[in-house]
């Protein structure tokens, strides 16, 4: 899996699929996971970053709630939390080619 | 670990020996190598004994001395590591071996019907299976498409043979 | 049609019953993911990057009326209302829930249809000509093959944990629209010279990481003999195939490392052994018992003229231009075989929404004798129609977005799911197809190009086959930044070829104009009646290197 987190990335958030329904989730300040990344906990710097991820994955393996528990680059904008690379864009948006589809509505313009 | 056996749970009589351990009393599964450097030996030491074949021992290996063993133990160092699914194959059918043929390492519940079917007639399983378990997964097919080791007849020959009886009706 | 009796059907609905319980296993939290995902990976179920992916097989690609509809329902009922067809000829779902896939499967099994082995170490879906049957010059329909491999195949004891996951194709015409040659198995049935049918066996092509043509392994197996030879090979192979590094544990690399000929010696070896014992010898009755579900449609007698069709042509430049490239010759007179399109213009490459098939159901109730094909360029094929038939055939595909004319042609592209759904991707593939299609939009331009297969993959994997194609693309990762590798110069058919690379990759903005400076060179050297691929075979990489790299 290319483009997940880039080496040295500063400003981080957890991410994971959701087990009946494999829909994209973020994990939040509260242990809950959400759809939305606009509510996901947001780590800075390198120690924080590794202790969300233990976080997201002790809520991962006994609960059986998600699978595939990671860390990847977020940036904040003025639009809100955004991912960094094309990749997590898409998981956070959904398709470019179908942008009926997904979670783009909150996120006007995000592939434009 | 325990032990199925022609689909019954039973104790394991056998002991994996390792190849600088000292042989037991009882009946023993060596590696190849030791097979291939004690084989005098071992043979005269006149106790029950198995072998063990790695991935990539191919049974061709042993072929001439099938006779000599009562255990032929395959391993799997993974359950996706499939080689050994022929190697039984070839010692039932190729070389008529009517000894056991132990499956050993990593094996999963859902495999055991294809085990089954390649001739392998023991399993050293993880203990949370249970007799359901293995009935369950065992038979999850009533029929088999391909004829192999086990003997079933194939659902070819299946049709052919409800074929010939409702021509034999009709002719009758 | 091959239809199910008392024997498939049971075993199909085993085999939901079997997955329904691993599914409920999974969702009680009894079995871990890292448990679960071989048995999922055993039934088509993947987890990409925005849901989970269903795989849906379509057995050499074909499909009955019933079957099409079925699967619209599902699209629309258990996902987004669209589903993609593959250049495997199978069907993949983009959104179901894993809640829902045991029902799914339920529905799947009620037309008798499943996703058995569509993914996993194990013999994949057989695929084969779409034109099968209706193709002239075959010499027995493809398809019964493929049905005897398909039985042979479906869990087989041995074969179920391969090294890699295992592809056969079967064609039986001289021109290879199967792509035998970059399968595990290719199969080619053959005539001897005493007129008794067989098998040419073709083994190790493949794509991926390392793309080979494969070799020609056996010249002649008699028919009662195949699946005793294909045993053998999946034999030598699952024995001797390399398991500690999985980039080469394709067959494809047992065949390069022992080479070809120490391939067959090892393969004769072990076919003569399995012969022996009798015991795959196919029996004629059970060839005649699937043969016949594959006979001939109820042709009429007609004349193959068909002047009121010619007449509408000459009216409609539209209607010309679909008859020109969409519309193939039938082995019977009076008959076409129609490729209906997977590729408007601007659109994703072998996307068919729940609408479009129960359009093209309804058409191929009508029209051709309720029958259809998935071709391995993500099209869907129509393979018997009556020529005095075509006007409104096309008129109700064009009703639905499925009559642009230009199968064969630089829009009719292939291009895998790409970066847009795969979790494996390391780029875009379906917008650079779209975007290409829209520079070559019209329709006398893509004409006067020609023939021109153009292929898209996301990454190394290949799904979208861009090593075949006459201009394959690849999609790669630097530093998160999407970038486009070039080839020239491969083909599929009979007389296939591996691309060659044409120098350092392009941007996501320079593509497309690549892609135009290639055409654009040809366009200018190409001598009298050469396509792409011939230029380039006549004159290589250097001409179209020299343009493209010209600015640098
Ligand atoms: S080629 Fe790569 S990106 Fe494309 S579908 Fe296959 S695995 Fe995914």
């Amino acid at each position: 899996m290319a483009q997940h987190s880039r080496k040295g990335a500063q400003v981080q958030a957890v991410t994971a699929n959701r087990l009946t329904d494999g829909v994209v989730v973020y994990l939040t300040p509260q242990n809950g996971w959400s759809p939305s990344l606009q509510d996901a906990e947001i780590a800075e710097g390198k120690e924080a970053a590794e202790a969300l991820l233990a976080r997201g994955q002790t809520f991962f393996e006994p609960g059986n709630f998600v699978l595939d528990v990671y860390l990847f680059e977020v940036e904040r904008t003025e639009a809100g939390i955004r991912a960094a690379s094309v990749r997590e864009t898409i998981r956070q948006a959904g398709p470019t080619v179908r942008v009926d589809l997904g979670k783009q509505a909150e996120l006007e313009g995000v592939h434009a | 670990m325990q032990l199925i056996k022609n689909g019954a749970f039973i104790a394991d009589v056998w002991t994996h020996v390792a190849d600088e351990d000292e042989l037991p009393d009882g009946p023993a599964i060596v590696s190849l190598q030791r097979w291939q450097k004690e084989q005098n030996a071992l043979v005269a030491r006149g106790k029950p004994l198995g072998i063990r074949l790695k991935s990539g021992e191919a049974p061709s290996l042993i072929a001439a001395d099938l006779d000599k063993f009562d255990v032929v133990a395959l391993e799997f160092p993974a359950y996706r590591n499939g080689r050994a699914y022929s190697y039984a194959r070839l010692l039932r059918e190729r070389y008529g071996y009517k000894g056991e043929v132990r499956a050993v390492g990593a094996v999963l519940r859902d495999q055991f019907y294809f085990l089954v079917r390649v001739g392998f007639d023991a399993l050293e399983v993880r203990d949370n299976i249970t007799p359901e378990i293995w009935k369950e997964s065992v038979g999850v097919f009533t029929n088999d498409y391909q004829p192999s080791s086990d003997g079933k007849p194939s659902v070819m020959s299946l049709r052919h043979r409800l074929a010939a009886h409702a021509s034999a009706r009709n002719a009758g | 049609m091959y239809r199910y009796d008392e024997f498939d059907l049971k075993l199909v609905n085993e085999r939901v019953a079997q997955f329904r319980g691993q599914v409920a296993r999974r969702l009680a939290g009894e079995l871990s993911e890292d448990e679960f995902k071989p048995l999922r990976l055993m039934n088509g179920v993947y987890l990409q990057l925005h849901a989970y992916m269903l795989r849906i097989a379509i057995p050499y690609g074909t499909l009955s009326s019933r079957q099409v509809r079925k699967l619209a329902h599902i699209a629309r009922v258990y996902d987004k209302g669209y589903g993609h067809f593959t250049t495997r000829q199978n069907l993949q779902l983009n959104w179901p829930a894993l809640k829902d896939i045991p029902a799914v499967l339920d529905e799947l099994a009620s037309v008798e249809m499943h996703c058995i082995q569509t993914s996993g170490n194990c013999i994949r879906n057989t695929t084969s000509d779409h034109y099968a049957g209706s193709a002239p010059g075959e010499l027995e329909d493809p398809r019964v093959v493929c049905e005897i491999i398909r039985q042979w195949s479906t869990f087989h004891p041995e074969f179920s944990f391969l090294p890699r996951k295992f592809k056969i194709a079967v064609s039986a015409t001289e021109h290879d629209r199967a792509a035998i040659r970059v399968h595990d198995i290719g199969v080619q049935v053959v005539k001897n010279a005493t007129g008794e049918l067989g098998y040419e066996v073709w083994v190790g092509g493949g794509l991926g990481r390392t793309p080979i043509i494969g070799k020609k392994v056996g010249d002649f197996v008699p028919r009662a003999d195949l699946l005793s030879y294909l045993e053998a090979v999946l034999r030598v192979y699952n024995m001797s195939g390399r398991r500690d590094y999985l980039y080469k544990s394709g067959i494809t690399f047992l065949v390069h490392e022992i080479g070809a000929e120490e391939m067959k010696r090892l393969v004769e070896e072990e076919f003569e052994e399995i012969r022996k014992t009798g015991a795959l010898q196919l029996p004629q009755e059970e060839v005649d018992r699937i043969q016949k579900y594959f006979a001939p449609p109820a042709y009429e007698t007609l004349s193959d003229a068909a002047p009121e069709i010619d007449a509408l042509a000459a009216k409609e430049k539209n209607f010309a231009d679909w008859l020109k490239t969409n519309v193939a010759q039938h082995k019977v007179p009076g008959y076409a075989i129609v490729n209906i399109s997977l590729k408007p213009i601007g659109k994703t490459p072998g996307d068919c929404s729940s609408e479009q098939m129960e359009a093209v159901a309804d058409i191929a109730e009508k029209f051709a004798f309720s029958e259809v094909r998935v071709a391995h360029e993500q099209n869907l094929t129509l393979a018997n129609v009556r020529k005095k038939d075509l006007y409104e055939v096309w008129k109700a595909l064009d009703a639905s977005e499925l009559a642009t004319p230009n199968v064969g042609l630089i829009t009719d592209q292939i291009a895998c799911p790409g970066l847009d759904y795969c979790n494996l991707a390391n780029a875009r593939s379906i917008p650079i197809a779209q975007r290409i299609s829209e520079r070559f939009k019209d329709v006398d331009l893509q004409q006067k190009i020609g023939r021109l297969h153009i292929n898209t993959s996301g990454c190394i994997n290949a799904c979208g086959h861009h090593h075949v194609g006459h201009i394959g693309i690849l999609g790669v990762d630097k530093k998160g930044v999407e970038y486009y590798q070039v080839t020239l110069g491969g083909a599929a058919d009979e007389t296939a070829a591996v691309g060659e690379i044409v120098g350092p990759a392009f941007t996501e903005g320079e593509i497309v104009d690549a892609v135009d400076t290639i055409v654009k060179t040809y366009l200018d050297i190409r001598k009298d009646g050469e396509i792409l691929l011939d230029t380039y075979r006549r004159v290589g990489l250097q001409p179209f290197k020299e343009k493209l790299y010209a600015a640098h």
